[in-house]
């Protein structure tokens, strides 16, 4: 029983052993790892999966009849039904296997996008989504003639704002659950029902990459109609993520990539297709990664999502409190740690923070700088670009208090 | 990476250069970094010297932006006034890298040669875009 530090959490998760990268140190110092809403740390049991895939069945999917063909087939399409278990899809061949959320969202907007968005029809995003989620949906209307709108949901105003949007031209809703700059958890659940009383023929897409990875997602109490998220960000393999959809959807949709794969019979003449979620697989898929990804969600299922999410929250409060001690800095997103997801955005008056996360690098502290792919919602914020810290389950108070100390002594270095 | 916010660069961002605006420019542009959305403005007050070739007699810059790119901008403008435009045309970014002379990752990189990016667009922009009655007969 490992003993309990005296930082006023009660989660105690200690799974700092279990990361790989956090046994190396730069310059004789430790790696300060504040950017998992970027990209999460890898633990041993992915890195062993992905590996083992490498070095001992490395074979292509489908085709072979020898062994190792067949047993790289097994653990790919069982790595699809621990995925659709983890968000407790319906049916496994919900899940599609695509390279992350950003290319789930261009799928829907490329194939049920294309089917279905005609001339004066209308969209709706929000401004403080993700570029992932705002730019397929710009360029679909702009080829349609459809109208995109915009809801406000930085404000808890903001929801009804979204209702009154709905009109019986709306065919797509397409939100966040969590924002990856101010942290805002949408009650997805609510609002989909809302959306769906006001307008039984919309459909909802949620980009869940910030949160499949920290909290309990149930796809079937969301009662959305597409989910997206990355692998990468959820302690798995980069270059593999997930579209999940509901299945009559999916049944619905032409083809996305085209190839090997995802056919049923080609001739020179005309080609049939398989169902999905092969019909939206096109070519080798990145094999490892799918497995990766099952050994991601098979660790995070022994931490316990609920866990997660409480060792995030426990952290946020820690940090509102640590931060709120420094001058000049101002925090974005919720007053309400308890509301809030485990990214923090924040300004510190007179230092840039490009300048800030330079002057934490020298301590190995990792934050991340810019608009994090939110321009929208920077320039609705009135701010050019904000400094971001955030946590996952291998994050500590001690991390917190590094960040703490390098945030003074970047104002001492940079103020004069 | 402690070269990097040493005194000569916390000096030009603290109290840059040739910071503000001119009472008659010849021309004016303004940029960005979409990375980081760094802005610069730069106004140019350009004259024929004694050899009838165009010069920066007046510079002046404005922005907001981190340490390094606001710092280049104040040691590039310090650095160009006087010089003609043909010459400054031609300033190359290991030249601006060279007046920062301080080790940059490619990241901020960026940040440091925004400012002469903008140069360069202000002085392409001064042909077609005059402000002045000056400036025909000076570019």
């Amino acid at each position: 029983m490992l003993p309990t530090r005296n930082d006023g959490m009660t989660t105690h998760l200690n799974l700092q052993n279990d990361f790989p990268i956090l046994q190396r140190q730069i310059n004789g110092k430790r790696l300060v790892y504040l950017d998992s809403t970027a990209s999460s740390l890898k633990p041993q049991a992915v890195i062993d999966a992905v590996s083992a895939y490498y070095s001992q069945y490395s074979a292509n999917i489908f085709r072979g009849i020898y062994t190792i063909s067949e047993e790289a087939t097994q653990a790919y399409e069982a790595a699809r039904a621990t995925v659709a278990g983890f968000i407790h899809a319906s049916q496994v061949k919900e899940i599609i296997f695509v390279r992350n959320a950003t290319e789930a969202m261009n799928l829907v907007a490329a194939t049920w996008g294309r089917q279905t968005i005609r001339k004066n029809d209308e969209i709706i995003t929000g401004v403080m989504e993700h570029h992932a989620n705002i730019v397929p949906w710009q360029l679909l209307a702009q080829e349609k003639g459809a109208k995109l709108l915009f809801a406000d949901l930085t404000t808890s105003a903001g929801e009804e704002q979204l209702y009154q949007l709905i009109s019986s031209r709306t065919k797509l809703v397409a939100i966040t659950h969590i924002s990856n700059v101010l942290g805002i958890i949408n009650p997805i659940a609510r609002m989909v029902a809302e959306i769906k009383k006001r307008n039984p023929a919309c459909s909802v897409l949620v980009d869940g990459a910030q949160s499949v990875p920290h909290q309990p997602v149930d796809v079937q109490s969301l009662g959305c109609d597409f989910l997206a998220f990355s692998g990468h960000k959820m302690l798995g393999p980069t270059g593999i993520g997930v579209l999940w959809g509901k299945y009559s959807l999916l049944e619905s949709m032409p083809p996305y990539q085209t190839g090997g794969e995802m056919i049923r019979h080609v001739s020179l003449e005309k080609t049939t297709f398989q169902d999905p979620p092969h019909r939206f697989e096109a070519g080798t898929p990145h094999i490892a990664g799918a497995i990766g990804l099952a050994a991601a969600v098979e660790y995070l299922q022994s931490v316990g999502m609920d866990t997660v999410r409480n060792h995030e929250k426990e952290l946020v409060r820690y940090a509102f409190a640590a931060l709120g001690n420094i001058p000049g800095l101002q925090i974005y997103g919720p007053d309400d740690p308890e509301t809030r997801a485990g990214v923090i955005a924040f300004t510190v008056d007179t230092i840039h923070p490009h300048d800030l996360a330079q002057i934490l690098d020298r301590d190995n502290i990792c934050i991340r700088s810019g608009s994090h792919c939110a321009m929208p919602l920077h320039t609705h914020l009135g701010v050019t670009a904000t400094a971001r810290a955030s946590f996952y389950i291998y994050t500590t108070t001690e991390d917190i208090d590094e960040l703490v100390a390098g945030i003074k002594k970047a104002g001492k270095i940079l103020k004069g | 990476m402690d070269d990097l916010y040493r005194d000569n660069i916390l000096d030009h961002y603290h109290h840059p250069r040739h910071f503000g605006t001119l009472p008659a420019p010849t021309v004016r542009f303004e940029d960005n970094n979409p990375f980081c959305g760094d802005v610069i403005s730069m106004e140019l007050g350009i004259k024929k010297n004694a050899q009838q070739e165009a010069y920066i007699d007046e510079i002046a810059f404005q922005g907001k932006g981190c340490a390094i790119s606001l710092a280049s901008a104040s040691l590039l403008t310090e650095h160009v006034q006087g010089k003609t435009i043909r010459e400054v045309a031609a300033f190359t970014p290991q030249e601006v890298l060279d007046l920062l002379s301080v080790p940059l990752t490619p990241t901020r990189m960026k940040c440091a040669l925004l400012s002469l990016e903008v140069l360069h667009k202000t002085i392409a922009h001064a042909s077609s875009h005059p402000l002045a009655e000056a400036s025909r007969d000076a570019v």
